[in-house]
């Protein structure tokens, strides 16, 4: 438990041109809201990432023209 | 209760025979803030901008930022921004503050500065102020006297609502774009870089008296939880709107009493500002006027704003022309907001003109939710909150008007006495070529 990763994927909203292309890349990570601007599991700018999406989250920064995505990963806090 | 005096005039002269010249606060060493710090902290001081965050917090976290810069970078300087921008249209507490205690807020610049070991300071407000010219002549006065150690200068940014914001005041001064900055963290990457303090003025003013008397006299009244005085501006339909001040915890219901009384029965408060939060009338006068007693009776204590709207006025005729004005008032960086806010406005336009039905309210509220979180600045949640706490607590406004009917007959289009006021100018966020200094 103590050695995984938490893995991040977020927004920087003041970048993002709502091009569309992240969703392109992981429709079942990314949706559009109803002026095309991407919607982050949760709702907000920061999502943590499941392992099995990790993937997905990994295409869609790179699909993103503008370089508004990012990923951050942590150490999980080890459950002691 | 006056400790600021609102009610007063003051030239320098009058200024220092009723408080007497700054005392030597010290000044920051190193990783070492200046001593008055320990007293701010003492004192409890919370920013009277809005944000009610612990003011020593925030100086100490200036100084570590600045501390932890290399010997030689040219970004390590602290910057000190006093915030006079007041950009919520309802709130006046900060231009009475200036027009009546230019000196103390300036004090409180000075004894900010040394405090964090600032090489700039400013103070800034709007451009089309009526006050710049008494700023000038009280910074002149103090520049001949010679008190200030650091010189403080006029900036007067764009009148716009986002433009106030503490990140875009940093951006502002440093850059020339009055734009929020994302991720926004000032005390450590503000202006051009440097660890900049932004603090409201009233903030300052009671530093300066804090930094005469102490944190023990500053905390004699006041709630515990955010001790002292506050400016209070109160407008809507009360006997005498004005700014008053008073100790934190005040009942709602004796500030009303300060400023001539209700002149309706009361429907709802707006608090907070525009981007607050309304509540329902309903025993709200009993309330504790405290960042923490107004949020738990469900308010937004925010800029200390207190509009009482009655039973003469239609609440969702206000917050539609409230509304219009701030969707254009967005900074134009982040979709949410741009193409959010005026989808809102036009359904809330719709709701307030009586030709709303279900299914628009659905998308209303849909669209309440999709705005939130999702901004480079609170610009896009504060408008959703006054939007969707008005449809919440003028709930039975809102069955009548999808019956086509309103309990306050025709729309005022905000042309009598207590509506919530809207500006009519909207001037340029990106201003490079203008800037009033060098």
């Amino acid at each position: 438990m103590s050695s995984e990763k938490i893995v991040t994927l977020a927004l920087n909203p003041t970048l993002c041109d709502g091009r569309g292309l992240c969703r392109d890349a992981a429709p079942q990570l990314i949706d559009l809201d109803e002026w095309g601007y991407p919607l982050l599991p949760g709702g907000g700018l920061r999502a943590v990432i499941a392992p099995a999406d990790v993937r997905a989250a990994e295409d869609a920064t790179h699909a993103c023209p503008v370089l508004a995505l990012h990923m951050e990963r942590s150490k999980a806090e080890s459950a002691t | 209760m006056s400790r600021l005096g609102i009610q007063s005039r003051s030239s320098l002269a009058m200024h220092l025979t009723e408080h007497g010249p700054l005392p030597d606060v010290g000044r920051r060493h190193g990783s070492r803030p200046g001593p008055l710090v320990d007293e701010v902290e003492r004192a409890g001081l919370r920013g009277r901008g809005g944000g009610w965050f612990p003011t020593a917090v925030k100086l100490r976290a200036v100084v570590d930022s600045s501390a932890q810069r290399g010997r030689l970078s040219p970004q390590r300087r602290p910057v000190v921004i006093a915030n006079g921008m007041e950009g919520e249209p309802a709130s006046v507490k900060d231009a009475v503050l200036l027009a009546s205690s230019p000196h103390l807020v300036l004090d409180g610049i000075s004894a900010a500065a040394a405090t964090v070991g600032a090489t700039d300071a400013f103070l800034a407000i709007h451009r089309d102020s009526p006050l710049v010219p008494a700023l000038i002549a009280a910074l002149d006065e103090r520049a001949e006297a010679g008190i200030d150690d650091l010189p403080i200068r006029l900036v007067t940014p764009p009148a716009r609502y986002v433009a106030s914001e503490e990140s875009a005041l940093a951006h502002w001064v440093g850059e020339g774009l009055a734009t929020p900055v994302y991720p926004d963290r000032p005390y450590q990457r503000g202006s051009d870089g440097r660890p900049t303090l932004v603090q409201n003025v009233e903030t300052l003013a009671h530093l300066a008296l804090i930094a005469r008397r102490g944190g023990a006299w500053f905390a004699e009244v006041g709630s515990p939880s955010a001790p002292g005085t506050t400016l209070v501006t109160v407008g809507g339909c009360v006997g005498a709107p004005g700014v008053v001040e008073v100790p934190t915890g005040t009942p709602v219901g004796e500030i009303l009493a300060l400023c001539g009384g209700t002149t309706q029965a009361v429907r709802g408060y707006l608090t907070g500002g525009y981007g607050g939060g309304w509540v329902a009338a309903d025993g709200f006068d009993a309330v504790a006027w405290d960042p923490d007693s107004v949020r738990v009776a469900r308010g937004v204590f925010g800029a200390s704003l207190l509009y009482p709207v009655g039973i003469q006025q239609c609440p969702l005729d206000e917050i539609d022309r409230v509304t219009t004005w701030m969707a254009g008032e967005s900074a134009g960086q982040c979709g949410p907001c741009v193409f959010g806010l005026p989808s809102v406005s036009d359904d809330v336009h719709q709701l307030a003109a009586g030709s709303a039905g279900d299914e628009d309210m659905e998308r209303l509220n849909r669209r309440l939710g999709l705005i939130v979180n999702r901004g480079g600045c609170k610009h896009p949640d504060g408008t959703a909150r006054f939007v969707a706490t008005g449809l919440s607590v003028f709930a039975d406004e809102v069955a009548l008007h999808l019956e086509r009917r309103c309990s306050a007959g025709v729309r005022s289009h905000g042309d009598h006495a207590t509506a919530l006021p809207v500006p009519t100018a909207r001037l340029a966020l990106v201003d490079v070529g203008s800037r009033d200094f060098e």
